[in-house]
């Protein structure tokens, strides 16, 4: 009976079931969203009150926070006040708002105060977490998890994805992840990790080159080319079932790009004896010939409404970056600066086209308006910068540098601010894709 | 009956030795009998002698040439393996020394006319390597397309681009991206 209970608990996942599931929501002037990271929110986040004291709660309470802390720094949204000028230790005084000195965390500059609770019982955790808005002295979220330990990640997770809803008015990226190329086993190998750069795992095991990921927009599907049989074909693969097709034509079958809403990709293929843009089902039928060009046109990227293609093409005498209009077949030029563009990644929120741009002997990301306005560079003196892909809210920004010897994968905010490593594995690691926002089953 | 048999056989035998004997007095004119058998026992041996010789050594000589035709071939399949042709940066254009290169390479196969090859394109280090993987299969299209003008069957060839996947320089300077930047031929 017990042991059922348990499997329900672990199944169900995690339960929530304070007060005010659905919070004041419209609020969103805490966060301004046409730039949301010119002025971070000052925010606390002590280390959660380990309700029985044991050594075990202490360290699981400790892990959390910082876990949460961490967290909500990744979003570039706040500014996570220092513990060490915090007045007053929850875990000391209580939890509730009501045993809370609001005086104590405004006094410090805090605008925003995150308290939790961590209780383990039979290998059962619950956990608490609340958010309070401390000059309002209001609370305006607050949650209660149960799970099993493994489970807290999970639990941290979900209140800052309801934290940042509730904030910005928008779905946040805590269920996206992130495709990469690493080359760690000594061959470039497909990984996929989480949106933090949390449990790396490898996808492929090719043993040979593997490159340029590309999720489907329900994210159960990765396209990408690999040199399993000793040519450039491409692969659409099931991520969680052992299924999928290849393309394999003469020549290349190379930089995939599904489009958004549809079980439908575009990749640049050459078996007519010049690399052209074609329009594939996810089963791997050519549909539809998009470009018509003598010479070098690849690597496209959808509007949010798939109704126009970004891409690059060599028709002007050097690469750069144009948009085809897919029902009138127009197609612009967008890019003028340069000598070198490439790397198109259209904003899943609309509005900007992110590229990379080679000159004065680096190449550095740039973001441009889709009417051409801009455009601005993000990166600068720091090595080569390549390969931006947007987080599926358009806040962040993922590419892989070589600022510091090696290629590692980075992240920024899309106003090209606290540009950060992700992740740190053996190898270089290069071509990131963020996917789009992932359902959890 | 067997009279007339009798004067048949006579002259089965008689007319023959008559002729014999008239083309032996013609040829033999100057010389005397004995000796002209004599000489041409001799010269037939000595023709029989001569002809050995030039057997054997006929023989010994197109072994060598053998040899030295397999020498010369397995340097040529060596030169068609190992010579590389080179472009400028972002460019699938042929240069004057590549297109030099791959008339060579079209002799070569035109001798070789059992051999498919399988061309790879590869670039140097700079720029992104999603557009460098195009820029390799324009490469390795841009000398496809050369021998097949050349008159080599299209059907023999394949292409492979690496893009920036497989330096053989490693180093980040204009000498080794030169190295790099080139159309490499891989016999199937």
């Amino acid at each position: 009976m017990k042991k059922a209970r348990l499997t329900i608990f672990c199944c169900v996942g995690l339960l929530w079931v304070l007060a005010n599931p659905n919070p004041v929501s419209g609020e969103y002037d805490y966060i301004n969203i046409t730039n949301p990271f010119l002025k971070k929110i000052p925010l606390a986040a002590p280390v959660f009150k380990a309700v029985s004291n044991h050594d075990k709660e202490l360290a699981l309470s400790i892990k959390a926070s910082d876990l949460l802390a961490d967290t909500f720094n990744f979003t570039g949204y706040f500014d996570i006040l220092d513990r060490g000028k915090y007045l007053v230790d929850p875990q000391q005084t209580g939890i509730l708002p009501s045993d809370i000195n609001f005086g104590n965390w405004t006094v410090i500059g805090a605008e925003l105060l995150v308290v939790g609770s961590v209780l383990i019982e039979e290998n059962l955790i619950k956990m608490e977490l609340r958010l309070l808005d401390t000059f309002k002295e209001q609370m305006l979220i607050g949650k209660r998890y149960r799970g099993t330990e493994e489970n807290y990640r999970e639990m941290i997770r979900r209140f800052c994805s309801d934290v940042i809803s509730l904030l910005t008015g928008k779905e946040g990226i805590f269920n996206s992840k992130i495709a990469f190329v690493s080359n760690g086993s000594g061959n470039k190998e497909l990984f996929i990790c989480d949106f933090d750069g949390y449990s790396p795992k490898q996808f492929t095991q090719d043993k040979q080159i593997t490159l340029f990921p590309s999720w489907s927009s329900d994210g159960k599907w990765l396209a990408y080319t690999s040199y399993k049989n000793r040519r450039p074909d491409l692969y659409i693969r099931h991520i969680k079932e052992n299924r999928g097709i290849i393309v394999s034509k003469e020549g290349i079958n190379t930089t995939p790009a599904w489009i958004p809403g549809k079980f439908e990709l575009a990749a640049t293929l050459s078996f007519s004896g010049d690399p052209e843009i074609y329009l594939l089902t996810g089963n791997g039928k050519i549909t539809k010939r998009l470009t018509h060009n003598r010479g070098i046109d690849s690597s496209p990227t959808f509007s949010p409404d798939g109704k126009k293609m970004a891409f690059v093409s060599k028709r002007s005498g050097s690469p750069q970056i144009y948009i085809k209009d897919l029902d009138s077949g127009n197609i612009r030029r967008l890019t003028f600066h340069g000598r070198y563009n490439t790397q198109p990644n259209w904003s899943p929120v609309g509005g900007k086209i992110l590229f990379t741009s080679m000159g004065n002997g680096s190449t550095n990301i740039n973001m441009i308006g889709t009417d051409g306005s801009g455009p601005i560079r993000l990166t600068h003196d720091s090595g080569n910068n390549e390969s931006p892909s947007w987080s599926p809210d358009g806040n962040l920004i993922v590419f892989s540098s070589t600022r510091e010897g090696s290629s590692k994968i980075y992240v920024m905010t899309a106003f090209g601010t606290d540009q950060r490593r992700l992740l740190n594995i053996p190898g270089d690691q290069t071509n990131p894709k963020w996917s789009p926002r992932i359902t959890i089953n | 009956m067997p009279r007339k048999l009798w004067i048949g056989l006579t002259l089965f035998l008689v007319i023959p030795g008559l002729l014999l004997t008239l083309s032996c007095a013609k040829k033999t004119s100057t010389i005397p009998r004995g000796m002209d058998q004599m000489m041409e026992e001799c010269v037939e041996t000595q023709a029989v002698e001569a002809a050995t010789v030039t057997e054997s050594q006929k023989a010994m000589e197109e072994e060598s040439l053998e040899a030295e035709a397999e020498k010369i071939a397995k340097a040529a399949r060596k030169q068609f393996v190992n010579e590389d042709i080179r472009f400028d940066f972002d460019s699938s254009v042929l240069l004057r020394k590549a297109q030099e290169i791959l008339k060579r390479k079209a002799d070569w196969l035109r001798k070789n006319p059992g051999v498919k090859v399988s061309i790879e394109g590869h670039c140097d280090e700079r720029g992104t390597n999603e557009y460098n993987l195009v820029l390799g299969d324009s490469r390795a299209q841009s000398a496809k397309t050369f021998l097949v003008d050349m008159g080599i069957s299209a059907s023999r060839f394949s292409t492979v681009s690496y893009g920036e996947e497989r330096p053989i320089a490693p180093g980040h300077n204009e000498a080794a991206w030169e190295k790099n930047r080139r159309g490499h031929f891989v016999i199937d």
